[in-house]
């Protein structure tokens, strides 16, 4: 049989591979294109300035927002906010999800719960938490908290209860008892999927920054937008959520580098 | 066949390892439940090796994870190692067809994990730790798995995978090794590697094996007595005895006695299975095609 030389698929065929080469010049083409979209619009003056300020107009907002409005310090406050949120939900979510993914009576008594309570909506907490919290840090924490939890204890458990059916019966025919089987097979199997919950339930927390910041804040990145709104500082509004967005890139790659460090054993060989 | 009067008989030479008496196992409640297992008696002796075989939804994998205690049984009862079986124990190991190894642990962890169990109870002495550390080195090499000491299951080949789950179950001595479909998901020249050196663990270790597969076979090829399950409900239909010596060589697959007894056992399958070809129909439909 003669050998025919194989042509290559192309980018289109389905799922087939990319070189790394050819996926960054996708990705900053995508990236790319809508900031010059955006900058066209803006430049062409058929939209007025007051409602879409070009990107050159928002890079300068955002320098003078950084000299001499204090935008280091806006951003380090609603950071420590989103992430004080996400870690005390995830404090409490682990254990939690971990118990639901892993024991019936548990799931059965908490899920349904859970599940009522996280389509309420967390905005609407904001005079409950007021009432019950005050209008100190604890407060814009207390509204990232509402957010993030109940979504997130559903998802750790559903991380549990994917684990495969066959390691956990290994290790009871291996002789592993309750607490072996949870600590040493369930736990362990999850810790990738949960990482991954954790990154994307940090996106959440981020989402709800702005709602925090309602409550009687005088600093931060969700405030400063809030407060640009009633001065009518359109290009602010674009500087702060445009921020907002390149905070959580930076810390979604740092969650996927840290996935990639913490279990090299995911990596198949060739 | 002769066999079916024999259904109770033990082989092997002292009292049963397994023995399992009037075993009936239903799925479900009420108007939905269904028959998995209907009155099973069976004796599985010591140092004996036993395959199950039989049409799909016979009940053949409920039988073994019945044995292994991962399933309960609704009516009967089952005694292994001379104590009803009550739920899953370090002395019933077994092997599934896939996906069972602990991906994050290296290949000799996984191996190791038995022992860590043990030792993290206090089980066991230090000095006892290192012999076991010893029996590992011993299972890795037997297995062919010395170079891959320190790869992840990821990292391996289906096969490879299997020898790992085989000397992980194998590590705390069990007396009763249980095996579900070991090698299904590898290809047929693996598997003949893999049952020849499984038949040598056999020997090795002196363990009493059962064995569940749909492979005629590799039932043949490996049992000393290959007990054949129907479906529907799922109950033993025959017990044969492999008229083969005790050590098996590829060569006997083409034996005569091989090649009948390989007959009559897909001949009971195919008639209990009540799955049947319709030759008639498949004509007609090809007439058909060709107009």
């Amino acid at each position: 049989m003669a050998t025919r030389k194989s042509a290559r698929p192309g980018f289109w065929s389905v799922r087939s591979p990319m070189s790394q080469r050819a996926y960054w010049i996708f990705a900053v083409i995508g990236l790319l294109t809508p900031l010059i979209c955006w900058w066209a619009l803006a430049a062409s003056g058929l939209v007025s300035k007051v409602f879409m300020p070009g990107p050159v107009q928002v890079l300068s907002r955002a320098l003078v927002w950084f000299n001499s409005d204090n935008l280091s310090g806006d951003m380090l406050i609603s950071i420590y906010r989103v992430t004080a949120g996400w870690a005390l939900s995830a404090v409490f979510a682990l254990p939690i999800g971990l118990m639901i993914g892993t024991f019936r009576p548990v799931q059965a008594l908490l899920e349904p719960l859970t599940d009522f309570i996280r389509y309420m909506p967390a905005v609407a907490f904001i005079p409950l938490v007021m009432l019950w919290i005050g209008i100190d840090e604890s407060s814009k924490i207390a509204i990232i908290f509402i957010g993030t939890f109940f979504q997130m204890i559903l998802m750790v458990a559903e991380d549990v209860r994917r684990v495969p059916v066959a390691q956990v019966e290994a290790a009871q025919t291996m002789g592993a008892n309750r607490r072996e089987l949870t600590e040493l097979v369930l736990l362990q199997s999850a810790k990738p999927a949960l990482l991954d919950t954790m990154r994307i339930t940090m996106g959440w927390a981020w989402t709800y920054l702005v709602v925090a910041e309602l409550v009687a804040a005088n600093s931060g990145l969700g405030y400063s937008i809030l407060k640009a709104q009633r001065f009518l500082q359109t290009d602010k509004i674009f500087g702060g959520i445009i921020i907002i967005g390149l905070i959580g890139l930076v810390t979604d790659q740092l969650f996927r580098l840290a996935h990639r460090k913490a279990f090299p054993w995911m990596v198949r060989k060739s | 066949m002769d066999g079916s009067e024999v259904v109770s008989a033990e082989v092997g030479s002292r009292a049963p390892k397994v023995s399992i008496r009037a075993l009936s196992k239903i799925f479900g409640e009420g108007a939905g439940a269904t028959v998995a297992l209907q009155n099973i008696d069976l004796d599985i002796g010591e140092h004996s090796f036993v395959t199950l075989v039989g049409a799909s939804g016979c009940g053949k994998s409920t039988l073994l994870r019945i044995i292994a205690g991962l399933e309960f049984h609704t009516a009967g009862e089952v005694v292994a190692n001379g104590k009803p079986v009550t739920g899953p124990g370090a002395d019933r190991a077994m092997v599934f067809q896939q996906y069972s190894l602990f991906p994050w642990l290296t290949v000799m962890e996984n191996i190791r994990f038995s022992r860590k169990l043990a030792a993290n109870r206090g089980e066991f002495t230090s000095a006892e730790v290192e012999a076991a550390s010893g029996r590992a080195d011993t299972l890795l090499n037997l297995m062919g798995l010395k170079a891959a000491a320190d790869a992840y299951p990821n990292q391996l080949s289906g096969g490879m995978q299997q020898r790992v789950a085989i000397a992980r179950a194998l590590m705390p001595r069990p007396q009763i090794l249980l095996m579900d479909e070991p090698f299904g998901a590898l290809d047929a020249q693996t598997r003949e590697v893999m049952h020849d050196l499984i038949q040598y663990v056999y020997h090795l270790e002196k363990t009493t094996i059962v064995f569940v597969t749909h492979d005629v076979e590799e039932a043949i090829y490996l049992g000393q007595r290959v007990v054949v399950l129907a479906p529907r409900p799922g109950r033993i239909d025959s017990i044969c005895e492999v008229p083969l010596p005790a050590q098996r060589f590829q060569d006997m697959k083409l034996s005569p006695e091989f090649i009948r007894l390989k007959r009559e056992i897909v001949e009971r399958i195919r008639e209990t299975s009540g799955m049947k070809t319709d030759l008639e129909l498949l004509e007609k439909l090809c007439g058909q095609l060709k107009t």
